[in-house]
């Protein structure tokens, strides 16, 4: 086996050097009742080339942006990826590295992990940034278990029902055994969080409100009107992005008086992946560090006075605190946050406005052409950024295969999410979609 | 250019990016979509716009790569050489892993594409799910868990909806002394209370203590087999069988997987639920702390617990399936770290029965070699023969005043990542040494003549190893400094 | 290392220093040297009562964290403020500067079950 250096002639030197005996002696620890009876019943092994191969026909047996346009968002975008960032994250002193635990011989991971703190606070305007959770959906579950530790005597989160509905499926999977009511707050006819149900509801133990922003439909929240209500009762204010792009065009949580914020990072640097690996990113004010989960790189010096970076307060984290730990995370994406940095690294203040601008302008051409359409209308009237909800009357089956004769996977059926949203649509745009391809999406929706 | 002055250049310090100066420099281009720039101001609600982000970098793609490449620099992985962290499995990442998983049917697919349009990805799932479970010997197998951490969170999870099913959530969980931080922190997250136990003196649990402690409100035993010392439970038979007889589950951590492969099935021993971590046992990159996976094997009774979705094969079609009525639900968006299983199904493919078996045979000889090399030289606690990894202490150095950290340090010097230090805690001074498989000879052979020349400096040179570092750009860095004044992002 | 004959310690290796029905309250050189360079401490609000082993603060090093169990029952009437800025303190002078809370006790006899200086001392030699 080609990964293995050890031949039969290495190990007998180094079962003789070792005196220990055999291996079946070695393996004496393990009970005889449960040892090996039979070959693991596996395919045979194969060689490089058939392997590539055999991958080649599972890849191709899947649609792929590049080839078929996708309408596709709602948590996952297809935005374009410089070659310069999988060349970098390539570079095996990142990707085959572990977890910085020796800062002298790990500065390469950790100023990156510095630097990735550092755009999340810019973007969200928050005072500090963990090194990055599994993805937003988790980071949302952190921040409400968070949420819940700092107002120690409130144990309910109002959460908006327009919030991604996997977020608020895996927040509701990972408080379902504590001492955490979870509430749903509805969205208006506008498509945003309900303001006057908040108003009527938001009480003494109502410990945080988490919205979307901008939201699952694609909408740009009323924050201002949240925080007047969420400040005077002391509660927290979360705030969850799954299109973290957005940030680069909207005002960041912090200006509207956030307490968490989180996003889905997939945007920047990661490619859609079938749904992961993605990144969580997960910031907060300076007063919450110490109920902050998760891991966190801090800059310092070394003895010769040269700056440099460490793992840094971990006195939260499970292998010190144990079972009293602000979390059970133990690792960080760390190669998707380097990814994630250098892209926005290439971007840069021109870029980042650049490519917002581009998915909003692009995303305001299909919104009119569609809506355009006879028996196709705009389902909430509220300002968007490159996700729209479209209302029709028409069978998404047959609009969707219509679409796919055509080479275009549509828009998100949202009647599976939103029973009262039968005949809904949610739309993405990004600057990978062509004009050519939106007008064929809407040549072929009016031909429906 | 002359070779001190090419040395002065990759030992000068690299500026944080946002010191590389604000040039109105851009480092992307993008496509031109013919249509006229909307004016932003015109549809994002006034007081919505965000003005100008402050200290934003303006670089060029080269500055963009110069500034990772030079950190890259900085940094030392399994590529560079020998990186025997222990419970990490620190194994080599197959370079044919990184290029068939930037397939684009893999990397360019929408997880809410219609099914039909990715058979490929629910096949290599399905196909997935079932190597899992042959090599696990559990039958069912969850692969949405994004690191060892979350599978373990899973699968606790699904315990617990597992007796509230038979009618007792139960109380508490039994977890050893010779446990990951991990393990006490997940059972407090399924609101559990933590039973410790203790390991006895051959490293091991006691099937007795359990006797003892266990009773109808014990949920689980949390145990990692072989554990953190490198040791198999040799009583796990046992253990199961009094755990199972008071109603308990046996959840066991498979961070330590690498010793077993072909050799034992952790479902033969009496284990109910399993998590994997594919980032150790099956070779896929650490990637400087993640993205890892850790799926979940579970027994016939747990399956309905299962998150939601899993993947089933329909004749020749395969389907997410949603409806589990008792699923404890998701534990993050779509279906789990993708891009890893990728890697991990293709080094299975490339592994066969033979090679994982061969893989963990080598991986547990070359352990007992270096441990046999070393106790001369090092305090062995457990003198016994261990599986894929063996822990030593400071004990020995201890009465020169060198402690284990100094010992890590210098081993840089020698050109070696350290292994895991300070752990497992039932040893004081730990020194847990993992080389994989995929380590030749010859790398073992010099880490262990390293190893026995800083004992020998120790004896003879204490002090040179209370400063090492020396070799490397960086030496020690002031964790105190960090932590008394946190400093956790760049500001002007 | 230090056991100053005037205090009375706990097996958690606190110290208690008694004046009138006051009793100052700090961590043992033993402790601070175990736990390594303190970088910071979670302290309870003043006013606050606590009994007799309730865990009232944390006291954290780089690696390592330790509750804060109250040796004696009481109001917690004043603690000490500048160990949020200086936490070193308490590495540097334990058993002065370094104080971390003063009680007004509501049992003074619970002080007989404390250990003094000698049984502290032979404690820690055992335990070494």
């Amino acid at each position: 086996m080609r990964y293995i250096p050890g031949t039969d002639d290495d190990l007998k030197a180094m079962i003789d050097e070792a005196g220990t005996g055999s291996l079946d002696e070695i393996l004496t620890q393990v009970p005889s009742a449960i040892r090996r009876e039979s070959a693991l019943d596996l395919p045979p092994a194969l060689d490089e080339l058939s392997l590539t191969r055999h991958m080649k026909r599972l890849s191709s047996k899947n649609a792929e942006s590049d080839s078929t346009a996708t309408f596709l968002g709602a948590g996952a975008y297809d935005h374009f990826i410089p070659a310069v960032v999988d060349q970098l994250i390539l570079r095996s002193e990142f990707f085959t590295a572990y977890t910085p635990y020796q800062p002298e011989i790990s500065q390469g991971t950790l100023q990156a992990i510095f630097e990735f703190q550092t755009y999340v606070c810019m973007l969200t305007g928050m005072d500090v940034a963990n090194a990055s959770m599994y993805d937003g959906a988790s980071a949302l579950a952190e921040a409400v278990l968070m949420a819940r530790r700092i107002k120690r005597k409130a144990n309910k989160i109002f959460i908006s029902r327009a919030v991604h509905p996997e977020y608020r499926e895996t927040v509701l999977t990972y408080t379902n055994d504590l001492d955490i009511e979870i509430v749903e707050m509805p969205y208006d006819a506008e498509g945003k969080t309900d303001i006057d149900w908040l108003k009527t509801n938001i009480d003494a133990n109502t410990a945080a409100v988490a919205v979307q922003y901008p939201n699952f439909f694609g909408i740009i929240e009323d924050m201002d009107a949240i925080s007047k209500i969420t400040a005077p009762n002391e509660t927290l204010f979360i705030s969850a992005t799954t299109e973290a792009l957005a940030l680069g065009l909207i005002r960041p949580p912090s200006e509207f008086g956030v307490d968490i914020a989180v996003s889905e990072g997939q945007s920047f640097g990661n490619p859609m992946g079938f749904g992961g690996p993605h990144l969580g990113l997960f910031a907060t004010k300076s007063e919450h560090i110490r109920n902050m989960p998760g891991r966190l790189v801090g800059e310092t010096t070394d003895l010769d006075g040269k700056r440099g970076y460490v793992l840094t307060l971990s006195t939260r984290e499970q292998h010190i605190r144990r079972e009293k730990a602000t979390s059970n995370i133990c690792s960080n994406q760390s190669l998707c946050a380097l990814a994630f940095a250098i892209h926005i690294s290439l971007l840069g203040k021109k870029g980042l406005w650049q490519m917002a601008e581009t998915n909003l302008t692009l995303a305001e051409y299909t919104k009119k052409k569609i809506s355009a359409l006879e028996g196709f209308s705009i389902k909430f009237a509220s300002a968007t950024f490159n996700e729209f909800v479209i209302k029709t009357d028409k069978a998404l089956k047959e609009i969707n295969k219509k679409l796919l004769d055509s080479n275009i996977i549509g828009g998100l059926s949202l009647e599976s999410f939103y029973p009262e949203l039968a005949g809904c649509i949610l739309f993405c745009v990004t600057e990978k979609t062509r004009k050519q391809d939106i007008d064929k999406l809407a040549e072929v929706l009016g031909g429906c | 250019m002359a070779a001190d002055q090419i040395n002065k250049i990759l030992k000068a310090a690299e500026p944080v990016i946002f010191e590389r100066g604000s040039q109105k420099r851009v480092g992307i281009s993008l496509p031109d979509h013919g249509l006229e720039n909307i004016d932003a101001r015109a549809v994002i609600p006034e007081g919505y716009l965000r003005g100008e982000i402050k200290g934003f970098p303006e670089l060029s793609e080269v500055d963009v790569v110069r500034h990772y490449t030079r950190l890259s620099q900085l940094n030392y992985g399994v590529d560079s050489g020998f990186y025997p962290l222990g419970s990490c499995t620190m194994k080599y990442n197959p370079k044919i892993n990184e290029t068939v998983a930037r397939y684009a049917g893999f990397t360019n697919a929408h997880p809410y594409q219609p099914e039909e349009l990715s058979q490929g990805n629910l096949e290599l799932m399905f196909e997935l799910q079932g190597l899992l479970a042959e090599i696990s010997g559990l039958p069912h197998v969850t692969l949405q868990p994004a690191a060892g951490a979350h599978g373990e969170m899973t699968g606790m999870m699904m315990i617990r909806a597992c007796h509230e099913k038979r009618g007792n959530a139960r109380s508490k969980v039994l977890i050893p002394d010779t446990a990951h931080g991990t393990n006490p922190a997940t059972s407090a997250l399924c609101g559990y209370k933590v039973v410790p136990v203790k390991s006895n003196e051959r490293g091991v649990i006691d099937p007795q203590d359990i006797e003892r402690v266990m009773d109808e409100e014990v949920a689980a035993i949390m145990l990692t087999n072989p554990n953190t010392l490198g040791l198999f439970e040799e009583n796990i038979i046992e253990i199961a069988r009094i755990v199972h007889e008071k109603g308990g589950l046996i959840y066991c951590d498979g961070a330590n997987m690498n010793a077993l492969m072909g050799i034992a099935k952790p479902g033969k021993m009496g284990v109910d639920v399993l998590h994997l971590n594919l980032h150790k046992t099956f070779s896929t990159p650490h990637g400087g702390g993640g993205p890892g996976s850790g799926p979940v094997c579970v027994s016939a009774e747990l399956a309905p617990y299962l998150p939601t979705p899993v993947v089933r094969k329909n004749n020749t079609t395969y389907s997410f399936d949603y409806n589990l009525p008792d699923s404890i639900g998701k534990v993050k968006g779509f279906y789990g770290n993708f891009g890893i299983l990728v890697r991990a199904y293709a080094y299975i493919l490339s592994m066969g029965d033979k090679g994982l078996e061969r893989a963990s045979r080598t991986a547990v000889i070359k352990a007992n070699y270096i441990k046999e090399r070393l106790k001369k030289y090092y305090d062995l606690p457990y003198d016994r023969p261990c599986m894929h990894e063996c822990v030593l202490s400071d004990k020995t150095q201890a009465s020169q005043g060198v402690k284990t950290l100094d010992i890590a340090k210098r081993l840089i010097d020698y050109g070696f990542h350290p292994p895991t230090i300070y752990f497992p805690l039932v040893v004081h001074g730990a020194i847990m040494i993992e080389p994989t498989e995929t380590e030749p000879k010859r790398a073992i052979d010099e880490f262990c003549d390293a190893m026995i020349a800083i004992a020998k400096e120790a004896e003879s040179l204490p002090d040179l190893l209370k400063e090492a570092p020396q070799n490397v750009r960086f030496r020690r860095l002031d964790e105190v400094k960090a932590a008394r004044e946190p400093k956790l992002r760049w500001e002007k | 290392m230090e056991f100053p004959a005037e205090c009375k310690y706990t097996k958690e290796h606190e110290w208690v220093r008694v004046e009138g029905d006051m009793a100052e309250i700090g961590i043992t050189d033993y402790a601070q040297d175990s736990l390594g360079d303190i970088v910071f401490l979670e302290l309870p609000e003043t006013g606050t009562e606590i009994k007799r082993e309730d865990s009232f603060g944390v006291v954290e090093s780089v690696k390592a964290v330790s509750d804060l169990y109250a040796p004696i029952s009481g109001t917690i009437e004043e603690t000490n403020e500048p160990l949020a800025d200086t936490p070193e303190l308490i590495n540097e002078h334990p058993y002065s500067d370094g104080w971390i809370i003063k009680i007004k006790m509501n049992n003074p006899s619970e002080l007989d079950t404390l250990l003094d200086a000698k049984a502290y001392e032979a404690y820690i030699k055992e335990i070494a």
